[in-house]
C-alpha cells in the first residue's frame, strides 16, 4: 500500500488512463469521448516520462563535456513519449474532422442520438 | 549481405512512399502507382520467401547502423514473409475486384485519396509482419488504425458508415491504448523493446519471480488489446457497422487482412517476446479460447438473423475469427498452425465473397438485402459462382480451402487431450453446421428466379472478373495441394523459438 505513495507519479498516471478510458468508453457526447480519449493517451506519457526520472540527473544533453552515464536520464522514454504524442495528435485530428462531419449532418454530438438517425436516414 | 534480404525492408519503403506520391496524382494515375506498387512488394515477397525456405534460417535486418540493443530491427522468417506475400496479393485482387466501386463511392476528385490509404495499410500491415521492435509495432499499429477507419469513412454519402467508422475508431483506441501501456509496463521491467531482448529478460524475471503481478497484467494488456482490435468476441459490436457499411474493395481489405495483421502481432508477441510457457502459465490461452468458442457460435448466429448479405457476411468474419483464436487458445504448436492456415484460408476466401456481393450489388441496383438480390447469381454468373465457391470454402467441404484449416485445427485439438479437446470439436461442429445455415439460404436466394426482372445496371468489369477468377483458383489450389503451405507454416512457426 505504502508504494502507492511512493510512486505517487504511477499512481496518478494509472488514475487518470481509468478515468479517461471509461470516458472514452461510457459517454454519450463525442467532443467528451475525445478528450478522454487525450487523458489516456498523456496518462500513459505521464507513466513513460517518470518512468524514464532518475532523481537528481539531468535531461541527456551535453552542455559541459560531461560524458558520464551517472549525470543523464534514461533518454529512451522521452523518445517514445514524442513519438506517441504525434500518434495521438494525428489520431485527435481524425477524430474531430469526422465530428464536425457528423456534426454538419446529423445537428447533434452524441452518438446513440446520431446513430438512431442515421438509422432512420436509410430506411 | 544478398539482395533479396533487403526486399522486406524496401517493399515497407516503397509502400509508404506510395502514400506520399498517390496524395498528388490523378485518381486514375494514382490506380496504376498503387497496382505497381502492390505487385512488385508481391513479387518481393515471394522472392524473399523462396530465399528464407531456401536457406532454412531466418535474419535480422538492421535499420540504421545501431547495433542490437539500440537500433532498430525488422526480423524475416517463413511465417513472415508467407504473410507479406498474402497480405500483398490479396489487397491487390481485392482492390481489383471492386475498382469501379471505388471511382462511385468516393468523391470525383479525391479517388486518388483511396490508393494513398490503401498504401499506408499495406505498408502499416507488412511493418507489422516484420517489426523485431515492440514500440515500433505500436506507432504502425496506429497508422493501421487511421487508414482502415478512413477507408469505411471513405463512402461519404452514406451516414451509417460515417457512424461505423466512429465507433470502429473509439473501439480501436481503446485496444490500442491498452496496448500502449502494456508495452510500457514491459519496458519498465525489462528495460528494452526489441523482441529478443525482451524475451531474454522476461524470461530471468520468470524464473527469479520478481515482478510476477506486472506480468500477469501486460500479458492481458496485450492479449485484450488486440483481442479488441481484431474483433474477437466479446468486442466484435463495431465489426458488421464496419464491414457492412463500407465500399467493396474496403470490406474486402478490412475483413480479409486488417484484421490478421494484429492477430499475427499477437502471435509473435506470445512467441517472441513474453515466451509461450509464460503464457500457460498466465491462462491467457484459456481466455482467449473461450472467446473464440463463443464468438463461433455466437458470430454465426447471429449472421442467421440477417437480413442483409454484407452484414452477414461481416458477422461470418467474427465466427472465423473465432476460429483462429480458437487455435491460439489451444496453445500448442499444431493449434497456433492451424490458426495461420485459418489466417490464410479466410484472406483468400472472405474477400472473394466480398467481391461477389459486390457483383451482386451491381446487378441489384445496389442494394445489398435479400429481398433485392434474389436471382443475383443468375445474372451475374461468375459472381455466383464466386460466392458459392467462398460459400463452400467457409462451410467446409473438402476441395476447398476451408476444408483444410478446419482439418488441421480439428487434430489440434484432438492432440491436446484434455477438456478444451471436447469443447473445440463440439464448437467446430456446431459451427459447420451453423455456417451452412446462413451461407445455403443465401445461395437459393442468390439463384432462385425473382417474380419481376431487374435490369443490368452495370457491366462487369475486367478487371472484377480477372480477380475473381484468380481467387477461386487460389481457393481450389489451397484447398487440393495445400500441403507445401502447411509444411512452410509449420517450419516458419518453428523459426519462432
Amino acid at each position: 500500500m505504502i508504494q502507492l505513495f511512493i510512486n505517487y507519479y504511477e499512481t496518478v498516471a494509472v488514475i487518470i488512463f481509468s478515468i479517461g478510458f471509461t470516458t472514452m468508453l461510457l459517454n454519450r457526447n463525442l467532443i467528451k469521448k475525445i478528450i478522454g480519449f487525450n487523458f489516456m493517451d498523456c496518462a500513459i506519457y505521464l507513466f513513460l516520462a517518470c518512468k524514464g526520472y532518475v532523481e537528481g540527473r539531468k535531461a541527456p544533453i551535453i552542455i559541459d563535456g560531461v560524458q558520464s552515464m551517472e549525470a543523464y536520464i534514461n533518454p529512451v522514454p522521452s523518445g517514445l513519449v514524442l513519438t506517441g504524442i504525434v500518434v495521438s495528435v494525428s489520431v485527435t485530428a481524425f477524430l474531430l474532422a469526422l465530428t464536425i462531419r457528423l456534426y454538419y449532418r446529423y445537428h447533434t454530438l452524441d452518438i446513440e442520438e446520431i446513430i438512431v438517425l442515421s438509422k432512420k436516414e436509410e430506411d | 549481405m544478398n539482395l533479396v534480404q533487403n526486399f522486406p525492408f524496401l517493399s515497407i519503403i516503397l509502400t509508404l512512399s506510395g502514400g506520399v506520391v498517390c496524395s498528388v496524382l490523378k485518381g486514375s494515375n494514382a490506380r496504376k502507382y498503387c497496382y505497381f506498387v502492390l505487385t512488385s512488394v508481391l513479387v518481393g515477397s515471394l522472392l524473399t520467401m523462396a530465399y528464407v525456405l531456401s536457406t532454412g534460417e531466418s535474419y535480422v535486418y538492421m535499420m540504421g547502423h545501431f547495433p542490437a540493443p539500440w537500433g532498430n530491427e525488422i526480423r524475416v522468417g517463413v511465417l513472415e514473409t508467407i504473410m507479406a506475400s498474402l497480405f500483398s496479393g490479396i489487397m491487390l485482387l481485392s482492390l481489383m475486384g471492386g475498382m469501379h466501386h471505388i471511382f462511385e463511392d468516393t468523391e470525383d476528385t479525391k479517388s486518388n485519396l483511396y490508393f494513398t490509404l490503401v498504401s499506408l495499410l499495406s505498408a502499416s500491415l507488412l511493418a507489422l509482419v516484420y517489426t523485431n521492435d515492440l514500440f515500433t509495432g505500436y506507432v504502425f499499429v496506429e497508422i493501421n488504425t487511421i487508414a482502415s477507419c478512413a477507408l469505411v469513412m471513405i463512402r461519404y454519402r452514406s451516414g451509417k458508415a460515417l457512424v461505423a467508422t466512429v465507433r470502429y475508431l473509439f473501439m480501436s483506441l481503446l485496444g490500442s491504448g491498452l496496448f500502449l501501456i502494456g508495452i510500457t509496463i514491459l519496458y519498465d521491467i525489462t528495460g528494452h523493446l526489441l523482441m529478443e531482448n525482451i524475451a531474454q529478460s522476461v524470461s530471468v524475471l520468470f524464473q527469479t519471480g520478481t515482478y510476477a503481478f506486472p506480468l500477469s497484467v501486460v500479458v492481458v494488456l496485450f492479449s485484450m488489446g488486440l483481442a479488441i482490435k481484431s474483433a474477437c468476441f466479446p468486442f466484435h459490436t463495431w465489426l458488421p457497422g464496419a464491414h457492412g457499411n463500407a465500399t467493396v474493395s474496403s470490406s474486402s481489405i478490412l475483413s480479409g487482412l486488417v484484421l490478421k495483421g494484429y492477430i499475427f502481432l499477437l502471435i509473435k508477441i506470445f512467441y517472441r517476446v513474453i515466451g509461450m510457457n509464460i503464457i500457460f502459465h498466465e491462462r491467457a490461452t484459456n481466455v482467449l479460447f473461450i472467446f473464440g468458442v463463443f464468438a463461433m457460435i455466437i458470430g454465426s448466429i447471429k449472421a442467421i438473423q440477417e437480413k442483409d448479405l454484407k452484414r452477414m457476411l461481416a458477422y461470418s468474419s467474427v465466427a472465423q475469427i473465432g476460429y483462429i483464436f480458437l487455435g491460439i487458445g489451444l496453445g500448442t504448436e499444431a493449434g497456433i498452425a492451424a490458426a495461420c492456415l485459418h489466417i490464410i484460408v479466410h484472406a483468400i476466401t472472405k474477400p472473394m465473397l466480398f467481391t461477389a456481393c459486390g457483383g451482386f450489388m451491381d446487378v441489384s441496383g445496389g442494394s445489398k438485402k435479400f429481398s433485392d438480390i434474389q436471382g443475383a447469381g443468375l445474372r451475374d454468373k461468375l459472381s455466383g459462382i464466386a460466392f458459392i465457391v467462398g460459400a463452400m470454402s467457409m462451410i467446409g467441404i473438402p476441395f476447398f480451402a476451408g476444408f483444410i484449416s478446419k482439418v488441421y485445427l480439428t487434430t489440434a485439438a484432438i492432440e491436446y487431450s484434455s477438456i478444451k479437446t471436447v469443447v473445440a470439436l463440439a464448437a467446430l461442429a456446431i459451427s459447420t453446421l451453423l455456417n451452412a445455415c446462413y451461407y445455403i439460404p443465401a445461395m437459393l436466394v442468390l439463384f432462385t428466379h425473382p417474380k419481376t426482372e431487374k435490369v443490368h445496371t452495370h457491366p462487369r468489369s475486367k478487371e472484377m472478373s480477372l480477380s475473381l477468377y484468380i481467387f477461386i483458383g487460389l481457393n481450389f489450389l489451397m484447398g487440393c495441394f495445400s500441403q507445401p503451405i502447411v509444411n512452410a507454416v509449420i517450419q516458419g512457426i518453428a523459426m519462432f523459438r
